[in-house]
């Protein structure tokens, strides 16, 4: 009979019936008796020296409580880079420091160097305008390659725009080099990773409220990892002792990576709370968010292939310039570093890997880790060099990349980019990929799009990610400011309902239904009575929030080892109670029973005695039914897929439309598919807009030109298609207690190539063969001037 | 200052706004009724959408003045008179058609409003309907699936679970 709860099943989100009514309680529906609101003033150039700055007028107008300015902050910490990341010569990265407001300089539009708090949200708007800054505007630093050559730099004292020139694994570079110069054939591809905004629907805000009388801060924010973001601003930047202040991210409208970072708002709303002994609030405006959210990618790179006549790979080396904006933002400098170099090997058998990262200051905002994080990098570099060989070497793209794949008994296999693969099968997920798909009947579909003047293109893809994150010791060696594991509590509670606390944090992904189903699943309770707590640094155990598709894999496996114990104790509390020695009891669906006899007793009576101790042996146990596990992963996880997709291009305009897309994910035992097939769904629509419309996009003056949903190109629902999604190719994590392996990014990494493999296909189709490659995002202007070309 | 009045999921209201308050202010501050969301500053997104005397309206772009005397519908008032989920709401929840439930609110009022005018939409319609809709969660996929689904439509052969 199937199951109809606990793992592998998909119960509705209970979290959905109070979005779906309108009681969703997000960070700026909360409001706190007394608040006053802060409002900042921006830069509108890029890069300037502040002279000064005139606060009288807006300090005497009506409803202004306070303006602060940079100078206030001079002598707190800097909000930090999380890795510390070495370059190649031992030396360590440029670290300029993050202010919470810009002082001395302004380094990129929409940086904030002043705030006013007033009465209302309007009159700090009105003081906001009021403010004068006398600000010498100085060269943007905007592009790349100027920055790394230019006498100008966004941070004076450091003296140099490159933050770090990073080798990975420097000791392979001689070979990879002497495997290229020696190579019967080398593909070589320079392309443009595109710069994106990450674009949840709610915006950030933050409220933070102090208590004169005891001396606690509370911070309502918008975080993915409300414990980090405590430890940030505890340890780094303001110093308020860990223990004064709560955060609490109650429902978030979504992250993709924006939402895990520390920004400069929080820390001036705790210490306007604190000044002004009131609750402040700040929500960001959707144009603010454009301005100052940490952004995405933004990478430059030529990747070079080396292979035999036959196609079998030899070596793998990518040159790439990183932008990391005007600051470092918390995962700036482990984004294009060891989330991206250590996945240049892909799925395949390579034994030669050289990656170079340098890593740029521009004038521009912040760029960090947004959905995949340096993994969408490795697999558009690599799978379109692998796409652009196929086609030099007359190959079939599928069998190229069969070729080279490590096979299902070379596990587990240690790449050339220095990672350990624990378990997969990338054979099995082509097999399943050509049964879905048509492949036979792709030929009549083009001649069918080209009776109607349209090209066809099909494209497939294949790629391995690194998620779970991450083993603390690893990552300690890698240069990592922080552990990565993750905690859960279990509380039993009296009448035997259950209360999970866990430092993950959910924007979307329903941890509400899915971790439920696990606690249900191991003690045959049913999932309604067990009910999730996170987002509330005053009620979960310190973890790590939810970014890197590690909630699962990492606090997930923290929520087994809080429900073993649960079941250890509870099984001694039932020898007692039934008088049989611990060996003898059994515990099945929520049942302890004294094995080969029908004596039992049920979970819920134990809980209650647990509570109820009067008779107990309490020389052996402590009442209560609660435990804690802190769970620190052996390895990273490795989700892997196979992709594919057909699009049509209007060789007359440009235009292209995605008419399928089908990707089979292999992402180990699954818990939930209906939201794991969510998560991919979600994952696709962002890769396919990144490969076919946004861009952000500044102005050789540090101008963003993107900048609003009438610039910048957010896919709408008649940009996209249908999906077609498999996750039944199942190679279970070795390491984790759940086999899981994380499902929330694999969408966004496997789709962009897949489309512009895509593309391409169609354009050589139609005669177009001097095209080998269009950056992305691939517009009509873009395809129309490369067919023209 | 104007004192205004209006009835919102049937219940009479009445406040006092300035001139340039803008309808969703009045709806989220004034009343908190905070189910109905701002995404944006242009316009766009359709976070903010709700019905203005049975129309179709993106509350940002509206004074809250000008509704004075109007019928305002909001997420807050679409469930069932027993406080299930309406079928539009169900068919959301049913088809995993929301994920951080921000754009939420305003897509259930765009289906509603779509399926009123056009009780059986094909998808193409459904996915031109929602131009001023913007979710970056789901894709679009799943919410394509429920709203046909709410329509009576059998989604079944709509790829996977
Ligand atoms: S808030 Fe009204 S359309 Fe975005
Ligand atoms: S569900 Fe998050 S924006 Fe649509």
């Amino acid at each position: 009979m199937p199951k109809d709860s606990g793992i592998g099943t998909s119960p509705k989100r209970r979290e959905d019936i109070r979005f779906l009514t309108g009681n969703g309680k997000y960070t700026d529906d909360i409001n706190l008796t007394g608040q006053s609101y802060a409002a900042f003033v921006r830069s509108d150039v890029a890069h300037g020296k502040i002279n000064s700055i005139d606060t009288s007028a807006a300090e005497n107008m009506a409803g202004v409580l306070a303006v602060f300015t940079g100078e206030d902050f001079a002598d707190v910490g800097g909000n930090p880079a999380g890795w510390l990341i070495n370059s190649r010569d031992g030396e360590p990265m440029k670290e300029p420091k993050r202010p919470v407001l810009a002082h001395g300089k302004v380094r990129h539009v929409g940086d904030a160097y002043a705030a006013v708090i007033a009465e209302t949200a309007a009159q700090a708007q009105n003081a906001v305008d009021a403010i004068n800054a006398d600000i010498t505007e100085l060269p943007a630093i905007v592009d790349m390659a100027t920055a790394l050559a230019s006498g100008s730099f966004v941070h004076d004292e450091i003296e140099t725009n490159q933050c770090f020139d990073w080798g990975w694994i420097e000791d392979n570079r001689a070979a990879t080099d002497a495997a290229i110069r020696s190579a019967p054939h080398v593909t070589t591809l320079s392309l443009v990773n595109n710069r994106l905004v990450p674009n949840a629907m709610e915006s950030r805000a933050s409220t933070a409220d102090y208590d004169p009388g005891t001396g606690d801060y509370t911070l309502y924010t918008t975080s993915q990892n409300p414990h980090l973001t405590r430890l940030l601003i505890c340890a780094f930047v303001l110093g308020i002792p860990e223990n004064k202040l709560r955060v609490v991210s109650p429902d978030v409208g979504g992250g993709f990576g924006s939402k895990i970072y520390h920004y400069g708002e929080e820390a001036l709303v705790l210490a306007a709370a604190k000044k002004l002994c009131r609750p402040v609030k700040w929500t960001a405006s959707r144009s603010e968010s454009f301005l100052t959210d940490a952004h995405g990618r933004d990478h430059v790179t030529k990747i070079e292939l080396a292979c035999e006549k036959d196609g079998t790979f030899i070596a793998f080396r990518t040159d790439t310039m990183a932008n990391v904006g005007a600051y470092l933002s918390n995962f700036s400098t482990v984004t294009p570093t060891f989330l991206h170099g250590t996945l240049m090997a892909g799925n395949y058998t390579v034994p030669n890997v050289y990656v170079n990262v340098k890593a740029v200051f521009t004038n521009t905002a912040p760029v960090d880790a947004y959905r995949g994080a340096g993994r969408p990098e490795a697999t558009y570099s690599l799978e379109r060099v692998i796409d652009k060989c196929a086609r030099e070497l007359a190959l079939d793209p599928i069998e190229l990349r069969r070729k080279n794949f490590i096979k299902p008994d070379q596990f587990p296999y240690a790449s050339a980019a220095g990672l350990e693969y624990d378990a997969g099968n990338y054979d099995a997920l082509f097999d399943k990929l050509e049964e879905i798909v048509d492949f036979g009947g792709f030929k009549a579909r083009r001649a069918e799009s080209e009776k109607g003047g349209k090209l066809r293109g099909l494209g497939i893809n294949s790629y391995i990610e690194a998620c779970g994150i991450a083993p603390s010791n690893l990552v300690g060696i890698l240069g990592a400011r922080v552990g990565l594991y993750d905690a859960a509590t279990v509380r039993v509670n009296a009448t035997g309902n259950i209360s999970v606390m866990v430092g993950a944090h959910s924007h979307g992904q329903g941890h509400a239904t899915v971790f439920p189903q696990v606690v249900s699943e191991m003690l045959g309770v049913e999932e309604n009575s067990i009910e999730i707590v996170h987002g509330d640094t005053s009620k979960i155990p310190f973890g790590m929030g939810s970014y890197g598709s590690r909630s699962l894999a990492v606090c997930g496996s923290a929520v087994v080892r809080a429900t073993e114990k649960i079941i250890n104790k509870a099984t001694k509390i039932a020898a007692h109670m039934l008088e049989a020695s611990e060996s003898d009891i059994d515990f099945k669906d929520g049942k302890f029973s004294v094995s080969g006899t029908d004596k039992s007793v049920a979970f819920g009576e134990v809980a209650f005695k647990a509570y109820v101790p009067h008779d107990y042996p309490h020389d052996e146990l402590e009442p209560g039914l609660e435990e804690t596990a802190f769970y620190d992963p052996a390895n990273f996880t490795y989700p892997s897929g196979a992709y594919a997709c057909e699009v049509e291009v209007d060789p007359e305009t440009g235009q292209v439309t995605v008419e399928s897309f089908t990707a089979v994910d292999d992402f180990g035992n699954v818990i939930n598919p209906m939201i794991v097939t969510g998560q991919v769904h979600g994952g696709i629509g962002q890769g396919i807009g990144q490969a076919l419309l946004e861009n952000c996009t500044y102005d050789e003056n540090g101008q963003l030109l993107s900048a609003s949903y009438m610039d910048y190109a957010m896919p709408r629902a008649s940009d996209l298609p249908f999906y077609t999604v498999d996750h039944s190719c199942v190679t279970p994590c070795t390491h984790n207690p759940l086999g899981v392996k994380g499902c929330g990014e694999a969408g966004a990494i496997g789709s962009p190539p897949t489309i512009v493999n895509a593309v391409v296909d169609a354009l050589h189709s139609g005669g177009h063969t001097h095209v080998t490659h269009i950056d992305m995002p691939v517009s009509p202007a873009r395809v129309w001037s490369a067919i023209n070309s | 200052m104007q004192n205004i009045s209006m009835t919102i999921n049937g219940k009479p209201v009445s406040g006092d706004v300035e001139g340039r308050t803008l309808l969703v202010e009045f709806l989220r501050n004034d009343l908190h009724l905070t189910g109905t969301h701002v995404g944006c500053d242009t316009s766009q997104c359709g976070a903010c959408a709700i019905h203005v005397n049975g129309i179709i309206v993106k509350s940002c772009t509206m004074f809250a003045a000008d509704a004075d005397g109007a019928l305002v519908d909001t997420i807050e008032g679409q469930a069932n008179a027993d406080g299930s989920l309406n079928k539009i709401q169900q068919a959301f929840q049913d088809h995993h058609g929301l994920q951080c439930g921000f754009c939420t609110p305003g897509m259930v009022m765009a289906a509603a409003d779509l399926l009123k005018n056009n009780p059986t939409p094909t998808e193409a319609e459904v996915r031109h309907h929602l131009d001023g809709n913007i979710c970056r969660c789901t894709g679009y996929h799943n919410i394509i699936k429920a709203i046909m689904a709410a329509s009576g439509q059998d989604v079944s052969a709509i790829a996977a679970e």
